[in-house]
């Protein structure tokens, strides 16, 4: 069923991730994101007519903390993973629109 | 042709917790110490694990409660994904399909106009979910082109985000649903509601409807006015799109549908709104569930547990000062306007006098005045409840007039009074010293109007003539000879004095 899968997708995934491919990394992924798909979609052979919709793989539920402040990173570690910094903020290339 | 406005809001209040929504850091508004207030949960580091804040939860829901939501008993927790620099993780931590709450709505109060009293008016709520709110950004106005600076202080601060449906009419109506927003989430104490801090944020979305002469109805395509930071804003900026959106429609006929919805901003120094490049399309945001975060099913103990923690509503609480104090709706509404310690102090003022309406007149007048001069809450305010109270009380027992209580207000209010803690005891002391006590002793009274009447035949002569205004001065008088007394029993007294001579 990989044929579903189109350069055109390909591409927009990229878009959305913000990965740039060249032309053989299209075909590549293409070819292998295509094999994932076709894998996941076994899964469509299962009935699953009368079973619940499942939010999480966990048996889990109402795990809280309390509202108690914990101290945070010292100012210079917040920062220390940062491609670019002035000591204070973190500094990222221009943002055209004035959005967020 | 005529139009007719379609608003539907979308606000995010921040809640009034401690720490954020996932991790321990501090929620405090802390501008000017960028990047102190992070942890590797809000910074997004690999291998940190969010966890939700009980009270974060709490809190949402008393919001949802207000806002006459159905909460739903199983919830839980997707990923929104787009990359921009202050959202650290590529993906805001929201809720899609299965929001905590929805389908519920707020009452505007009817309008009292010329015409009369309007209608109640209902405005539906789609959702409120609980998401986390991202950082800020700061950017370059120079033209240089600098880096935008980004501080994560604000990322991960817990956020309600409430969706009404399109169904407010004017700019001024969707002002007054903010007002009254404002007015439910701070009686609650879920938010502070502060813009300027950032507590409460507004997106609308706006469209006309176009009735034209023939009797079609033609929608403009939607568009959404972001960021907008103040309630005044979000009108001028309606008011900026209708005249935009039918001068557009005139000269492109474009409706609903024929573009794709548009995303613009507001310059509030020119008043006019304008096209912002769109973030991705709701379709492009790739929700799926947080695996990281766990479900919450919520019991009936647990909602009964906040809702007998709740405070009674403004709406709620309007009726019942009107019916109990007989308030006027108007004066009901602008007592509970003020907030919840101000509604809380009129009602001790009305039970300590006996007298609702007097109170009532007091509170939204006078005290409403002296606090706005002197730039102060009602907290601050050096006249409690307990003393303004006693001295209303007064009026009602009929010891004082009230022309006299203003003076004793105002003396009690007056610089040498107000640096100390006003009470009751100094309400006799200015009684005494201006003599202000209500003379009922008709023996004085009787004896000075003799007087006065003795020595002022022309006034009487007019009187007697029929001119009603003519005892006018004799009252002055009478009231200087004996202070305290009640000017319209003297006025009552001259004239009986008069019509029997
Ligand atoms: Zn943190």
């Amino acid at each position: 069923m990989a044929s579903q899968l189109d350069r055109e997708t390909v591409l927009k995934v990229a878009r959305l991730g913000r990965l740039k491919l060249a032309d053989h990394e299209v075909d590549d992924y293409l070819n292998k994101l295509g094999q994932i798909l076709t894998y996941v979609e076994q899964l469509n052979e299962v009935d699953t007519e009368d079973v619940e919709p499942m939010a999480h793989a966990v048996e889990l539920q109402n795990v809280f903390r309390e509202d108690v402040v914990r101290p945070s990173l010292p100012r210079d570690l917040a920062l220390s993973n940062a491609p670019k910094t002035d000591g204070q903020f973190f500094l990222v290339p221009q943002i055209i629109d004035a959005g967020g | 042709m005529h139009t007719t406005t379609i608003i539907g809001l979308e606000v995010h209040v921040q809640l009034q917790t401690k720490t954020k929504v996932f991790c321990g850091c501090t929620t405090a508004f802390n501008p000017t110490q960028p990047n102190v207030q992070t942890c590797p949960v809000c910074l997004g580091l690999p291998g940190s694990l969010p966890v939700l804040n009980r009270e974060a939860f709490t809190l949402a829901v008393k919001t949802a409660m207000a806002l006459n939501c159905a909460i739903s008993p199983y919830t839980k927790w997707d990923r929104k994904q787009y990359y921009y620099p202050d959202l650290p993780k590529g993906y805001q931590i929201s809720q899609y399909d299965l929001p905590f709450s929805e389908d519920g709505f707020v009452e505007l109060e009817p309008l009292e106009t010329e015409e009369g009293t309007g209608e109640t008016r209902r405005i539906g709520i789609i959702r409120a979910h609980l998401e986390e709110d991202a950082g800020k950004n700061t950017h370059d106005d120079s033209g240089r082109k600098a880096d935008s600076q980004v501080d994560l202080n604000r990322a991960g601060t817990p956020l309600v985000e409430i969706v009404s449906q399109p169904d407010l009419r004017s700019p001024s109506e969707a002002r007054r649903y903010l007002e009254e927003l404002k007015l439910l989430l701070t009686y609650l104490g879920v938010s502070d509601c502060n813009m300027q801090e950032g507590s409460l944020r507004c997106d609308a979305n706006v469209n006309l409807h176009i009735h034209t002469d023939d009797g079609h109805k033609i929608p403009t395509p939607i568009v959404e006015v972001k960021n907008l930071n103040s309630f005044r804003n979000v009108e001028l900026a309606i008011e900026y799109e209708e005249k935009r959106q039918l001068e557009q429609w005139k000269k492109t006929g474009q409706k609903i549908g024929d573009v794709a919805k548009e995303t613009r901003g507001f310059d509030a120094a020119r008043g006019v709104t304008f096209a912002q490049r769109g973030k991705e399309e709701a379709s492009d945001y790739r929700y799926f569930p947080d695996p990281d975060l766990v479900p919450v099913i919520v019991s009936e103990e647990f909602l009964e547990g906040i809702r007998s923690s709740l405070c009674e509503f403004p709406a709620d609480r309007r009726k019942r000062l009107a019916a109990a104090y007989q308030l006027s709706t108007y004066d009901a509404s602008v007592i509970v306007g003020q907030g919840l310690e101000f509604a809380e102090y009129y009602e001790e003022v009305a039970k300590l006098c006996g007298d609702g309406k007097q109170a009532s007149n007091w509170v939204t007048q006078d005290v409403l005045r002296e606090m706005n001069e002197r730039n102060q809450t009602i907290a601050q305010f050096p006249l409690r409840a307990a003393v303004l109270g006693n001295l209303l009380g007064r009026i009602t027992s009929k010891q004082i007039t009230i022309k006299s209580a203003r003076e004793v207000f105002a003396t009690l209010l007056s610089e040498t009074h107000a640096r100390q803690v006003l009470s009751s005891h100094q309400i006799d002391q200015i009684i005494a010293e201006k003599g202000l006590a209500l003379v009922t002793d008709t023996g004085a009274i009787e004896q000075a109007i003799a007087d006065v009447v003795a020595k002022n035949p022309k006034i009487v002569a007019d009187f007697k003539g029929g001119k009603q205004g003519a005892i006018g001065p004799l009252v002055g008088q009478v009231m200087k000879a004996v202070k305290g007394a009640d000017p319209a029993v003297v006025r009552n007294l001259i004239a009986e004095k008069i019509n029997s001579m």
